[in-house]
């Protein structure tokens, strides 16, 4: 499965691929993660890759896409040309208007979930990744939720694993 | 010699956290440097991981002060590493030079991003490999690694400690952007099976000692400071004692001994892969991030019927001149997919001597694609 995490950079982009590509090897198959950013701390276009299969990986480079996780519209209208025809498409719905007509398409407010239940705008990439692993099935919920545990900053780890189990929940109602 | 320590266990580590796991299972205890991006996780990881080994982290003012830094620490005894990237690594070469004058081991990581100048701090380039052999003045040779995944960072970062201990000279591990912010899995491998090698130390009393007498290998032993020998050492042109003698037979002298103590013993440097190269009619020469995608395009030339293989140099200088020479003589030619204007290439042309064609293909601030290395495949073929 070829994921791309997109978006602005300190929206934890790179994070959540790291974080994906680490619980898949978890889950014992192989992921390469890699990502790219613009020289600005903040702000700045960011994407991250994520590739998961069972044997050796020699893609580096995404041409096609799976599963498109945007996070800002001009991510999203950079990428969504890249993606398969049944390809998955995951936006935040406040920061990013869908093409019409688009199948498979998931729209969720990811940042004001985080920012109404935990008062955490930061947090809206962990409620992705809980919905992205309901959805997807990209790696099990139990390998993700102990690599977020094991990622994120000592005394936030509670925080950062309800705001994935919201997500979670999200996505599993959607089904 | 075996390591004493490793962070044995299989890691989900990006490559730059390799390459800072290498160095301490190397034996690595000191890292002096400034941080710069792509090369920042280095110096990070070393930061928190040193003083757990007992090592020393210090983060100086430039790099400038971060090369004479490890230099200092390796006449103090220990292993010594700095990380940066093009910027920093221009700031290095005068003290570059004066590591190989003083033939002192220490390891420099240059994680290459696009240049020149600023350049693309964030996006990879294979700018730097020129600047590695000619960028610090005089007449040198270098040597250089170059890693095509976090796993060989580790492996790389291992044998550049070695090369470094072993010919006495610093060594330039040349990783880029992509690889070292690519995450996979590492193995590391229990300490006791992890190879090191160490500097030769005198064993002949002390006041028979000379400095710069190479012995049969032209490396002179080596103490640290405060061993007991008596030590002069300078970038002046010096003869066997460390005196400065500024004439032209000592420097005859000197820089032919420098040379060959590596040229001569190139073969223990010299370290390539070869993939489906017994038949290959066109030939991929590559190194670094650029042999993945290489590989693949190998692959699906080979799918179409035509007869390609690749020469991936894990070692970049020394360059592997014989061997490009050797397939030179039957293959119908060769491709060199570089992240940059032309480099490599210009090696491999001065090897192949007009003998074959030779296409360079250059992209800037990405990686190829595969199917851009396909083409180049199919237009030496015709």
């Amino acid at each position: 499965m070829r994921i791309r995490f997109c978006g602005f950079g300190g929206q934890g982009i790179v994070l959540a691929g790291y974080i994906t590509g680490n619980a898949a090897v978890t889950d014992g198959k192989n992921a390469i993660q890699n990502q790219s950013y613009g020289s600005e701390s903040r702000g700045g276009q960011c994407k991250s890759d994520v590739i998961v299969q069972e044997g050796a990986i020699f893609e580096l480079e995404l041409d096609e896409i799976d599963v498109l996780v945007a996070m800002s519209q001009s991510a999203h209208d950079m990428y969504i040309d890249q993606l398969e025809p049944d390809g998955m498409v995951i936006i935040d719905s406040d920061l990013v208007e869908p093409r019409e007509g688009q199948s498979n398409l998931h729209a969720v407010p990811f940042t004001d979930i985080a920012y109404q239940a935990f008062n955490r705008k930061i947090m809206g990439n962990m409620v992705m990744l809980g919905y992205l692993v309901a959805a997807s099935e990209v790696v099990s919920e139990a390998s993700m939720r102990r690599t977020i545990a094991s990622n994120v900053p000592k005394g936030t780890e509670e925080m950062n694993t309800k705001a994935y189990e919201k997500g979670l929940e999200l996505g599993r109602e959607r089904k | 010699m075996k390591a004493e320590y490793a962070l044995t266990g299989r890691w989900y580590l990006n490559g730059d956290l390799a390459c800072a796991e290498g160095a301490l299972a190397a034996g690595c205890r000191f890292f002096a440097g400034y941080p710069i991006t792509p090369a920042t996780e280095i110096a990070e990881r070393m930061a928190i991981r040193m003083p757990q080994v007992d090592g020393i982290f210090i983060q100086m003012e430039d790099e400038i002060s971060s090369m004479n830094c490890i230099l200092g620490a390796s006449w103090g005894g220990k292993k010594s590493m700095t990380a940066t990237s093009g910027p920093g690594f221009s700031l290095m070469m005068e003290n570059y030079g004066l590591g190989i004058m003083m033939e002192v081991p220490t390891v420099i990581v240059n994680v290459m991003r696009g240049g020149p100048s600023t350049g693309l701090p964030t996006l990879v380039g294979q700018g730097d490999v020129m600047q590695t052999k000619w960028g610090t003045h005089g007449d040198i040779q270098a040597i250089a690694l170059s890693p095509q995944s976090p796993q060989e960072c580790f492996d790389l970062t291992v044998r550049a400690f070695n090369l470094a201990e072993r010919f006495r000279t610093p060594v330039v591990l040349l990783t880029d952007e992509s690889v070292g912010h690519m995450t996979e899995m590492v193995e590391i491998p229990p300490p006791g099976s992890i190879k090191l090698v160490d500097r030769k130390k005198p064993r002949m009393k002390p006041e028979n000692y000379l400095p710069y007498e190479g012995g049969k290998d032209l490396v002179p032993p080596m103490p640290a400071a405060g061993d007991g020998y008596r030590i002069i050492t300078t970038g002046l042109t010096h003869d066997e004692r460390g005196y400065p003698i500024v004439t032209s037979e000592t420097q005859e002298k000197l820089i032919d001994r420098l040379d060959r103590k590596i040229l001569d013993f190139k073969d223990e440097i010299i370290d390539n892969e070869e993939f489906l190269l017994k038949d290959a009619d066109v030939v991929v020469v590559t190194y670094g991030i650029s042999s993945r995608p290489s590989k693949r395009a190998v692959k699906l030339a080979r799918r179409d019927g035509i007869k390609a293989g690749m020469l991936r140099l894990r070692a970049l200088w020394p360059f592997p001149e014989e061997a490009i020479q050797e397939l030179a003589s039957h293959v119908r030619g060769f491709v060199v997919p570089e992240i940059n204007q032309g480099q490599v290439v210009l090696e491999v042309q001065r090897a192949v001597c007009g003998q074959t064609e030779v296409k360079h293909l250059g992209c800037a601030g990405r990686i190829h694609h595969p199917s851009e290395i396909l083409s180049a495949i199919e237009e030496v073929e015709k």
